[in-house]
């Protein structure tokens, strides 16, 4: 524990009273927190708090009315995917959202596009830059491929990977991006207790390894509470805690919206 | 028993990302070539080059042009017969007012023209998806089908408003035989399909197919959408002018505006359909399928000696076609390269049944 909080910096990523909405559905209101770097955060809520729409809003697929995301210095409330993407920012998503007609590999090299520049023609040609580039990636990947253990599966089409190996995909081709923030949401959703295991050690040597600040979306509160520094707390779009674990077990509003009593 | 890739061991990346990667494939594919260079314009009738050898072989390309956009890129297109009359059109113009330039190279400019005309079709992909993009790509179909034949400049006012061309000339060689044709055919045929296989293995392929998977995820992970639909409606029309050219030049010497109509559009997609999408393998199946099987069931009758009219036999001859096509798509829906790729899974294991 003090090991980590040596470890961790300055505020990267800020969010200033977000507001969102579709239509006259509010999903957030007034939302503000902010992440360090190199910190374990987690976002948790009931179904429907607006915890997805959160993520959404930082990574530009949606616009938010009013607020506005500050990231390593600059802000910006209507940035496009790609551009967020570019700026260091990675996502994983709740329901798989792996481009299934692809190989594990394929899936895992996409992740990697933006850092491969030869244009059209040499790609065309496969000559000079374009294949030396597909090698010097491929190597990237698979060292990602050896991290997460799914070396067995590489050539096949993700399709027919069963549900937790597919999610260890997606956060495959989320690492293949070396993001500086690493947006999960429910990493662990639908998974048995040995592979939600698995996933938090994964996250957690992500974290320790390469120093990636990691925001997280999780159901399971034992998960939450082990392995993250600090946690938000949603409902109905707006925040009702924030704080570390311990801070935010003991909030009544908290306990009252969401986590309960145990009997 | 004696296809399997046991004991050929990849020691780096290059060799593991060929694009064969299995030995027998290799040989297969070495003695197929030989037999398309080296035997088969030797046993070959006339007519069957110019019935169906060199239409298949045309059509395969445009099928591969289409392919890479639907196939690969998710975009819907029910106009591409349109690109391949830009590129035939501006082959036309090219050789009629320029005499001097290379056929090749009319050629590729004809394809770039077209890829030109592609991407600014290729505009509504930007904001619509699905059968709301196939119909807008409708519109290139009835733009240029009314263009060629209203404008008369493209056909350099003829009165029919047909066009004629005359046999092409490569640094000597006039392509005027059928044999000539093939072979020149073939060679560029085997050239573009490298092409358009390096592009598909290559990150602009992955981002094609990531727009077609998932293209909120696609978006996530950077790939940018306007460049990634439009590059794939540019090298998708580069295809199809090409092959639009070589349809007006090599086969059919001369042509009116409806060469190029609505039924080349839809051929061209039930190519892709039935042979399967996102393959290139696929695109030669469809185009065979589409282009020989008809001729192939016209001669039935004949071969059985069965004593019917022509105007049964033709009659027949749909409706056998009409029935093949559901059974097919019925049996396997993802085409006919996917049934290639089960039986190469089965060959793997036989004669064990795992």
């Amino acid at each position: 524990m003090n090991d980590r909080a040596h470890r961790i910096g300055d505020v990267i990523l800020a969010v200033d009273r977000v507001s969102l909405a579709f239509g006259g559905v509010k999903a957030l209101s007034d939302v503000s927190f902010d992440v360090r770097e190199h910190e374990v955060r987690a976002i948790i809520g009931p179904n429907g708090a607006g915890k997805s729409s959160m993520l959404n809003v930082i990574n530009g697929v949606y616009h938010p009315q009013q607020g506005t995301i500050r990231y390593l210095g600059r802000e910006y409330h209507d940035m496009d995917p790609h551009e967020v993407a570019e700026s260091g920012i990675a996502r994983t998503f709740q329901s798989l959202a792996l481009f299934k007609g692809m190989s594990v590999l394929d899936n895992i090299m996409s992740g990697r596009n933006l850092k491969m520049r030869s244009n059209i023609l040499l790609q065309a040609l496969r000559i000079g830059p374009a294949l030396r580039e597909e090698i010097e990636h491929r190597e990237v990947v698979e060292r990602i491929i050896d991290f997460l253990e799914i070396q067995a599966y590489r050539k096949t089409p993700v399709g027919r990977l069963p549900y937790g190996l597919q999610k260890r995909v997606d956060l495959a081709r989320a690492l293949a991006m070396e993001p500086r923030v690493l947006l999960l949401d429910e990493p662990m959703s639908g998974m048995n207790m040995e592979e939600k295991q698995d996933m938090c050690r994964f996250i957690l040597d992500v974290n320790d390894q390469f120093g990636t600040t990691v925001v997280l979306i999780e159901h399971d509160m034992s998960v939450v509470m082990d392995i993250s520094d600090r946690v938000v707390v949603l409902d109905y779009g707006k925040k009702i805690g924030d704080g570390s674990p311990d801070e935010v077990r003991a909030n009544q509003a908290v306990v009252d919206a969401y986590l309960g009593v145990s009997h | 028993m004696f296809y399997r890739e046991n004991g050929q061991f990849k020691s780096n990346y290059a060799s593991d990302q060929q694009m064969l990667p299995i030995l027998q494939d290799r040989a297969f594919m070495l003695g197929l070539l030989t037999f398309a260079f080296a035997v088969v314009p030797f046993v070959v009738s006339d007519y069957v080059f110019l019935s169906l050898l060199i239409p298949f072989l045309i059509l395969t390309l445009a099928a591969i042009g289409l392919n890479l956009l639907v196939g690969y890129c998710g975009q819907i297109s029910i106009g591409h017969a349109a690109f391949m009359a830009v590129g035939a059109y501006s082959a036309y113009n090219l050789v009629l007012r320029i005499p001097q330039l290379n056929f090749l190279v009319v050629l590729v400019l004809a394809g770039l023209i077209a890829a030109a005309v592609g991407m600014l079709f290729g505009i509504p992909s930007l904001r619509i998806k699905g059968l709301y993009l196939a119909v807008a790509t409708l519109a290139a179909q009835f733009f240029m089908d009314w263009l060629f034949a209203r404008v008369k400049w493209f056909t350099n006012y003829a009165h029919s408003g047909s066009v004629q061309t005359a046999p092409i000339d490569l640094f000597g060689w006039i392509v005027d035989t059928p044999v000539e044709k093939y072979l020149f055919l073939l060679g560029l045929l085997i050239v573009f399909t490298l092409i358009a296989k390096n592009l598909v293995r290559s990150h602009i392929g992955r981002e094609w197919m990531a727009m077609r998977d998932m293209d909120v995820a696609a978006e996530v992970i950077g790939i940018r959408p306007v460049y990634a639909k439009l590059t794939a409606f540019a090298v998708s029309s580069f295809y199809c002018g090409v092959a639009g050219a070589l349809w007006g030049f090599v086969h059919l010497g001369a042509w009116e505006p409806l060469a190029f109509g609505l039924t080349v559009s839809l051929n061209l997609l039930f190519m892709i359909i039935i042979g399967g999408m996102g393959s290139l393998l696929g695109s030669y199946f469809g185009a065979a399928f589409i282009v020989v099987l008809p001729i192939l069931l016209n001669q039935v009758p004949g071969l059985l000696g069965v004593p019917i009219s022509t105007a049964m036999a033709s009659h027949l001859e749909f409706m056998i076609f009409g029935a093949l096509i559901v059974f097919f798509l019925i049996v396997e829906p993802h085409g006919l390269a996917r049934l290639w790729a089960i039986g190469k899974e089965k060959l793997r294991l036989w004669p064990f049944p795992h």
